[in-house]
């Protein structure tokens, strides 16, 4: 690692700042890299400046103390990294990155690059998806942490994954009434996934807790439902959906809405990284070995933007990608904190094989969608367009049916619909989502303000 | 009616801005996303579908929530702070390639 070229890290979330801690410990300068103003990520995201008071055990609850020390971490080498906030990457190729902050471009070259971008919802559509009142439930936890809002007065929790369950009690314990929690997954499926869940006792005993809390404060919880629609003129008045061989219908003013999360790969895209699918994701994922080093000699990955394991799993894969970039610079690495590192993430990806079977992808439901539903929220396009590519033999791979139906190719880069366009065109194919291939990212990886401008002098 | 409820945090600074025209009140932290829906019920409409949308991700993953200042110049509301005296669009559609900033 030369110290001509510093390393880089982008996110500053639980992964990020683990890596630039481990990388300062070793007498380095990175460049910690995030959109977000404030340092913490998703899961510990800290509200803006401008007279928030919540304390932290309001905030993140059971997880206040994680959040505090990593919060913590990231002040205290704040004047040893080159931290910038508010800027986004939305370029990786050619060995530089191209930033934009406060309406300004930049271009840096890269030494080593972690990448630590995390992830977000991963959603199917439904009839009603788009209404107003309608949110992911990553959103809604976002609307409550980081602005003091709920996004209604009665709200309905669709979806599966423990943060169906856990921003559900957010929102009761903020006085917010949670008109259900509607789970895709089975209730059988579950109890047979506890034994599994039982190699981490501590999380298995907190997600029990919410389960018990909801149920103990008259929340109704239902399993193996599937959506019908949200129903309302404008605004969402209603949610209908399928429970065995009935229908349950509840009165609602919001939606929170999630299938789990899908990890943030555009970066790795373009910097050239090698993909494989991963059936437990269902996704398109880097290549990357324990230690976070991906295809591309300097490219590291760490946290939820590789892979799903969660935020205890992000800090630890934070550290270890750092001590890999270490490594790999010929610099002095700590072999048994690595060690430890590598047995605990061992642990941590058996118990996320059970969380997963605990919350399975429903994959049934892309069938159900209706041709006329809008699978592409940014160009109105319909599930049948999609479909039909499909079926009339035009298209046998993704970004064939991208470039045919735009699907994918609006302002969202796919973040959205990538999901719920590759069941689709597997499904009119005949095939598994594994077999169309993946959907490949194109700069810049999220819109630019067209009044953007580039940095005046060039970088110190 | 607004979207969004205010359940915490409601002791910060007022900010005051206008809402198609009409003017209304946030607080010092808002997003622009959560200034226009604790005022109103959605953010635009969309140029394909003709329906009303308020944004979806509040993550800056769905970009379903590019806004309209009076100026013409297009934000993305869950990533912009509310600033005292802006003047904010919600009533208009706006064209396919408006969310990359073009008039
Ligand atoms: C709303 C929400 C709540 C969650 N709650 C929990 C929970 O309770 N428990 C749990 O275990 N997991 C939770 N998760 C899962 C979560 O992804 C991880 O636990 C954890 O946040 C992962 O840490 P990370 O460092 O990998 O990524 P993140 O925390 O997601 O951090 C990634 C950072 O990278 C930045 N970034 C991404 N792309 C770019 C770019 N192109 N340019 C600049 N910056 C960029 C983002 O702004 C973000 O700050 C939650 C996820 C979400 C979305
Ligand atoms: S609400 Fe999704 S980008 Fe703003």
């Amino acid at each position: 690692m030369t110290r001509a070229l510093s390393p880089v890290i982008v996110g500053a979330g639980p992964a990020g700042i683990r890596a630039a801690e481990a990388l300062v410990a070793a007498g380095l300068r990175p460049v910690l890299i995030d959109e977000a103003a404030r340092g913490g990520g998703q899961i510990y995201r800290q509200p803006p400046d401008g007279g928030f008071t919540r304390p932290k055990t309001a905030l993140y609850g059971t997880e206040a103390a994680k959040a505090d020390a990593v919060h913590r971490a990231l002040d205290r080498i704040r004047d040893r990294v080159d931290y910038r906030p508010r800027t986004l990457v939305w370029n990786c190729e050619r060995g530089a990155l191209d930033l934009l902050c406060d309406g300004v471009t930049d271009t840096i070259p890269y030494g080593p690059l972690i990448l630590a971008t995390g992830a977000t919802d991963r959603v199917l559509p439904f009839p009603g998806w788009t209404l107003p009142g309608v949110f992911t439930l990553g959103g809604s936890q976002v609307a409550l942490k980081f602005q003091g809002c709920a996004i209604g007065r009665r709200v309905a929790f669709l979806g599966t994954g423990p943060l169906l369950y856990l921003v559900a009690c957010q929102y009761l314990k903020a006085g917010v009434e949670v008109a259900g929690v509607f789970d895709t997954t089975p209730q059988t499926v579950q109890a047979r996934a506890l034994p599994g869940m039982l190699r981490d006792p501590a999380t298995l005993a907190k997600g029990l807790a919410l389960v018990g809390w909801l149920r103990l404060h008259g929340v109704p919880v239902h399993h193996g439902i599937r959506p019908i629609a949200v129903e309302g003129e404008g605004r969402v008045r209603a949610l209908r959906v399928r429970h065995g061989a009935g229908e349950i219908a509840v009165e609602c003013d919001a939606v929170a809405f999630g299938l789990g999360l899908r990890s943030e790969t555009q970066l790795a895209d373009l910097a050239g990284c090698a993909f494989r699918f991963d059936p437990m994701d269902r996704a398109w994922l880097p290549v990357r070995d324990t230690a976070g080093r991906t295809s591309v000699p300097g490219l590291y990955i760490a946290g939820d933007g590789g892979g799903i394991a969660g935020a205890d799993a992000a800090e630890l894969a934070g550290e270890r990608a750092a001590r890999a970039a270490l490594e790999d610079a010929g610099l002095p690495v700590d072999a048994a904190r690595v060690a430890w590192l590598d047995r605990r993430l061992a642990r941590v990806a058996a118990f996320r094989r059970a969380l997963n079977a605990a919350f399975p992808f429903p994959q049934d439901w892309a069938a159900t969608i209706p041709d006329d539903l809008m699978l592409c929220r940014c160009e109105g396009v319909s599930a049948g367009t999609l479909r039909g590519v499909g079926q009339r033999g035009e298209a046998r791979e993704i970004n064939r049916a991208k470039a045919l139906t735009r699907v994918g190719m609006g302002r969202c880069q796919g973040r959205v619909c990538g999901a719920a366009a590759a069941e689709l065109l597997a499904g009119a194919l005949g095939v598994g989502p594994d077999a169309v291939g993946r959907l490949r990212a194109q700069p810049p990886i999220k819109p630019l303000p067209i009044t953007a401008t580039p940095v005046q002098e060039a970088t110190p | 009616m607004a979207l969004l409820q205010r359940v915490a945090e409601q002791g910060r600074r007022v900010v005051r801005f206008t809402l198609d025209g009409r003017p209304v009140e946030a607080l010092e932290g808002d997003t622009i996303l959560t200034a226009m829906l604790t005022n109103g019920d959605h953010l635009r409409r969309s140029e394909f579908a003709d329906s009303p949308r308020a944004g979806f991700c509040l993550m800056g993953a769905c970009q379903d929530c590019w806004v309209r200042t009076e100026e013409g110049d297009r934000l993305r509301a869950c990533g912009t702070f509310i600033a005292e005296g802006m003047r904010l669009v919600s009533a208009s559609e706006w064209t396919a390639a408006g969310g990359e900033g073009q008039p």
